[in-house]
């Protein structure tokens, strides 16, 4: 069960030492054993041996990743999986990045670092460098000290805590979610006392934005409903406004005073320019306006496993921003009591440091450009097939996904005769792909549209 | 660059959002640690707080701890390594709790996945009982840590109390607690602390232990056990556990939460484990699944670093001896520090009965003493605890120990 990755260093000699001790453990090979052990209940066992659990039925399993257990199943050599939401690199490997690991190490040597109890609110330099990464460094919302940030368990954890927050202090329950959205939104949301509504926002015929729908959704919503926005890199699309429609979109809403909800999963990683990615939030802010705005770190920096994530409210003045964190800490502590140290501290240290932020901000382009390069690759080899239909939402879309347009039937085709693996809406993950299996990719498409229709 | 003025729209817009939000109260137990920074006499002792010190009152980052860190440093950013470090951090964690050769372990009827320290865990169950056992309510004793009240509301389940402390005798209420438990409705759900009470430090005796195992048998209760002082009370992990044990060859079928904060000083990694045990593989399958939904709504998955670090250390067993080695240590010196207290307390002529302080176990002394006299120590002394007496020992040290026992019997010899 080893990884197919090759270092050499004394790091990568330690990391195959933890994989054969972890994957060579008997007990979780035994995990993965049939269903059939049962045990029967010891003779004083509680009243009938039966649990008060015992009306618990399995949940669902999530469909995200369903399609990797599907894939990992399949012995096909050609086999593709792009149902996959995490950076893959040209090989097809995860990728830690450089600067992480360099911080990693840093923090690792420093024999005066301890392990306490972060505050309930989070490391204090983390969540500063991440108000000033999402809302500029010469924000005037952080001179004037009324954006109060609190660190999160990722973007999942940030969307908890200001829906909870929500559902106790603010006076509308309902939040608007564009259709589609993220699988994961409206369960969160619903969990944390708010009711969901949908705003129309993908176009199936224009595989584009379906602008007018958006506004005249927002435009019939009650005054100071909530509204989640995706602040770049649409998920699962790739469709995300113009900077003109971004300022329609928030002219309307200001005029109806909706609260802009933003959820920034993305940064960097859809046009590989950090302030250009945050351009549709710092729009909103520069009005003067409050909103909330929940970020994440699992794709931009590769964190993913460690749940690095800030959640910020832009407040009208310093007095509220202080109130609203205080409350904020009371949603937290009965939740995990303070977040985690690690993924934080790794951040923080690249964020504070020039030349790590720098070299930071070149790999993350990095990663970005082999999508945007993916992108362009799987366009030109559609053309070239002649595959009939417009693909030029391929390369029109943005970040990790692309909505094909392609439908469950052409989807079952590509799984079962090109054995590729994608969620059953189309959505793939150009992350997933690389130049070799663009030519395999194209053909399945190709061979989907034009045999299914 | 042009700046709008927030004025010009302000007056246009809507009233501001959160106007109607007040400032919310503090935390008791964090306001002690500002109240102890805020001050800068040299004295100053921090007696609120709930983290190990060592003898110059410094936090402590176990050997073995560093040692895992450096060996697993890079590799828990891929994915498949984080998913089985949790895997692993599980299969670790109940055989901690419920004995390597169990039959739970052996046969794999529990449902455990990972959480985010003691508080996480508790407040998967308590969604968890609110979704599946809606009509149920938890009782919880009289004292516990404060959190546990707020994690069981927001989870909004119904609380109720038992009786734990008794004043008179800075013991345990144990005929209280039997008829609390005894009187409750058949099937209700208990909370208990299986060792270190916290923040009493008074632990039930095997005996006890044995007896509310009988009645919870005869009244159907569900006990759930929050351990987050595994090897801090007598220094055993074993006989930490013992509780636990009991109710498990009993035959219930018990939740835990249990913490590595303490047990391992990783209080900012938010290492923790919540087992549900099960009548068999195919229901601990249900009932993981649906504690994995409930944890996705609220953090995706839980942090992979810190639970890397723990399931290296238990999983090499030069490491994990190290670890228990250690651990011992740290309880080594709490209960040097309590016995020199106490003694001191009674060398400097004390009228008051000082046995509490030795008899109780683990990180916290209930001392018995009121808010005036808090208060003075505050003022007068600069000691900090919180206003319900509860001591942290691990704020005290051979250094500062004699100060601290004069200044308790300075403002509890007038009264």
């Amino acid at each position: 069960m080893r990884p197919q990755i090759t270092y050499s260093s004394p790091t990568d000699r330690r990391l195959t030492a933890l994989v054969r001790h972890l994957a060579d453990d008997p007990f979780s090979a035994s995990l993965q054993m049939d269903s059939q052990n049962t045990i029967s209940p010891s003779p004083t066992a509680a009243f009938n041996g039966d649990s008060v659990f015992a009306n618990v039925v399995q949940a669902p399993e999530d469909p995200i990743l369903g399609v990797t257990v599907a894939y990992n199943k399949d012995p096909s050599p050609v086999k593709l999986n792009l149902g996959v939401g995490a950076y893959r690199t040209e090989e097809g490997k995860p990728l830690v990045l450089n600067v992480v690991s360099r911080a990693e190490q840093m923090l690792v040597n420093d024999q005066s670092r301890v392990k306490e109890y972060l505050p309930i609110t989070g490391l204090a330099d983390f969540n500063k460098l991440s108000a000033k990464l999402i809302f500029g460094a010469d924000s005037p919302a952080i001179q004037d000290n009324r954006v109060a940030t609190v660190q999160c368990l990722s973007g999942t954890g940030s969307l908890r805590v200001g829906a909870e927050f929500l559902a106790r202090h603010y006076h509308q329950r309902t939040i608007y979610i564009p259709l589609p959205t993220w699988g994961n939104h409206p369960k969160v949301l619903t969990i944390a006392g708010l009711s969901v509504k949908y705003y129309r926002y993908y176009d199936p015929a224009t595989r584009g934005l379906n602008f007018q729908g958006l506004l005249e959704d927002l435009g019939s919503a009650p005054s100071g409903a909530i509204v989640l926005l995706h602040a770049c890199a649409h998920n699962p699309t790739g469709v995300d406004p113009t900077l003109e429609q971004w300022d329609q979109i928030k002219q309307l809403m200001r005029s109806k005073g909706l609260l802009p909800f933003f959820d920034s999963a993305y940064q960097g990683f859809a046009s590989g320019s950090l302030d250009a990615d945050a351009q549709p939030v710092r729009l909103f802010v520069a009005d003067g306006g409050e909103c909330l705005a929940a970020q994440s770190y699992a794709k931009n920096m590769g964190l993913y496993g460690e749940r690095v994530g800030a959640l910020s409210f832009v407040c009208r003045t310093a007095d509220v921003a202080s109130r609203v964190e205080s409350q904020l800490k009371l949603v937290i502590r009965p939740m995990y009591s303070n977040p985690p140290l690690h993924g934080a501290s790794i951040v923080a240290t690249i964020l504070k440091d020039r030349d790590m932020f720098h070299e930071w901000t070149i790999e993350l382009k990095a990663m970005a450009d082999r999508i945007i390069s993916m992108r362009q690759q799987l366009f030109d080899a559609l053309q070239s097939r002649g595959t009939p239909g417009d693909w030029s939402h391929i390369i029109k879309q943005i970040g990790m996904f692309t909505f094909t347009g392609l439908n469950t039937e052409q989807v079952v085709f590509m799984t079962k005769e090109y054995h590729i693996y994608m969620t059953s809406d189309g959505r793939i993950s150009m992350a997933g792909l690389n130049s070799k299996k663009v030519p395999h990719l194209a053909d399945a498409i190709h061979e989907a549209v034009t045999r299914i229709v | 660059m042009r700046r709008f003025l927030g004025r010009r729209w302000m007056s246009a817009s809507a009233v501001g959002w959160w106007d109607n939000v007040g400032l919310a109260p503090k935390d008791p137990l964090l306001s002690v640690t500002e109240a102890f920074i805020a001050d800068a006499n040299p004295n100053n002792i921090n007696l609120g707080v709930g983290a190990f010190r060592d003898d110059e009152g410094k936090p402590l980052v176990l050997q073995c701890v560093r040692d895992a860190e450096a060996r697993i440093a890079g590799a828990e950013y891929l994915e498949s390594i984080s998913r089985q470090g949790t895997l692993k951090l599980v299969e670790e964690s109940v055989k901690l709790a419920y004995g390597e050769n169990s039959d739970v372990v052996k046969e794999g009827s529990f449902a455990g996945v990972q959480a985010i320290s003691g508080t996480g865990a508790c407040r998967l169950f308590a969604e968890f009982q609110r979704r599946f056992q809606p009509e149920s309510r938890i009782y919880l004793p009289v004292p516990t840590w404060s959190n546990h009240h707020n994690i069981w509301r927001d989870a909004q389940v119904p609380q109720r109390t038992f009786q734990y402390y008794n004043l008179a005798s800075k013991g345990l209420h144990f005929s209280a607690l039997m008829d609390d438990v005894k009187n409750a409705p058949n099937h209700s759900f208990f909370l208990l602390h299986p060792c270190a009470h916290n923040p009493t430090g008074i632990d039930p005796t095997e005996e006890q232990w044995r007896e509310i195992s009988y009645l919870f048998k005869v009244k159907n209760h569900f006990p759930f056990f929050d351990m987050a002082y595994q090897g801090f009370a007598s220094g055993d992990l074993e006989k930490d556990a013992q509780a636990i044990r009991i109710f498990l060859d009993d035959g219930h079928l018990i939740g835990c939460a249990q913490s590595f904060s303490k047990t391992m000083g990783l209080y900012g990694q938010r290492v923790g484990c919540l087992s549900v045990l099960c009548v068999d593989k195919n229901q601990a399958t249900a009932v993981k699944s649906q504690l994995q939904q409930i944890a996705r709504a609220m953090y995706g998955n839980p942090p992979a670093h810190g639970a890397l670090l723990v399931s290296t250390i238990l999983g090499d067993p030069g490491l994990k001896s190290l670890w228990v080695k250690e651990a011992k240590v740290m309880s080594d010196r709490i209960m040097k520090m309590r016995a020199a207290l106490r003694d001191n307390l009674e060398r400097l002529g004390s009228a008051f009965n000082w046995e509490h302080i030795t008899n109780q176990v683990g990180m916290f002394c209930y001392s018995g003493l009121n808010p005036e006299q808090i208060d003075r120590l505050g003022n007068e002394f600069h000691i900090y605890m919180p206003n319900d007496g509860r001591i942290s020992m691990a704020g005290v040290t051979t250094g500062n120990v004699d100060y601290l026992a004069n200044a308790i019997h300075e403002v509890t010899k007038s009264g």
